[in-house]
């Protein structure tokens, strides 16, 4: 398992080759890849600035990476988020998720953004030609971490 | 009997501070009544946490409840409600 927060770009097919290397018990592996939109909530946004808390970051998205390791028969995942400056087209997060078939990487791989996106500290304010404002949280990425909640047999 | 606070994001930049460490009083025993004597300090203090504004709370590197207890030497951080990925 692997948490990674850095300001440097990351290159898909290195991190997923690396990750994925002599391990033939490996069957299938889902990826995620977030990416900085141009627009926001109808505005142009130029770029944005990634502040995060260090220390709880990393606690934060071991402990997601756990959570999902011990609900899904999963093999391994990997999690890695920039911070800093970042522009339209940038890469921003970037999670990995191995297991023997396809069924537990996809579910485990959507858990781990799903809690990400509610639970590690991460704050994003963008550029508009408005001025910078502060990225509001929105009820419908609470709404996609709540149904992970539910009892479930996965 | 010293705790330090950390303040991210809106928070932050409401307070002018990135942290400080700060004197327990008594009477402060958990999350909800250290956050209830920092809004009553009045100036940036009371913009920062006005009641309209959503604020969460870590304790020691956790998310934390409002009857998550505060003892000495921990660390807390106040923050707007999270948005990476």
């Amino acid at each position: 398992m692997a948490v990674r927060v850095q300001a440097e770009d990351f290159d898909i097919g290195a991190e997923i080759a690396a990750f994925r290397r002599a391990d033939p018990g490996i069957g299938a592996i889902a990826s995620f890849i977030g990416l900085v939109r141009d627009v926001n909530d109808g505005d142009t946004v130029a770029g944005m600035t990634l502040e995060h808390y260090p220390g709880m970051t990393e606690k934060a998205l071991a402990g997601i990476v756990e959570q999902a390791k011990g609900r899904w028969d999963i093999i391994d995942a990997l999690v890695i988020h920039r911070v800093g400056e970042l522009k339209p087209l940038d890469q921003i997060v970037l999670v990995v998720v191995s297991g023997a078939h396809r069924g537990a990487a996809f579910d485990a791989c959507e858990f781990i953004m799903d809690y990400l996106k509610t639970q590690a500290p991460f704050w994003k304010k963008e550029q508009t030609a408005q001025g910078a404002r502060w990225v509001e949280a929105r009820a419908s990425d609470d709404q996609a971490a709540g149904r992970w909640a539910e009892p479930q047999t996965k | 009997m010293s705790i330090r606070i950390l303040y991210f994001a809106r928070l932050r930049e409401d307070m002018g501070i990135a942290q400080e460490q700060f004197e327990l009083p008594p009477g402060v025993s958990d999350v909800k009544s250290l956050r209830a004597h920092l809004a009553a300090r009045g100036g940036a203090s009371a913009t920062a946490f006005g009641a309209a504004k959503a604020v969460r709370v870590s304790v020691n590197q956790d998310l934390a409840r409002n009857d998550t207890p505060v003892k000495a030497g921990d660390e807390i951080a106040f923050f707007p409600p999270v948005t990476g990925g």
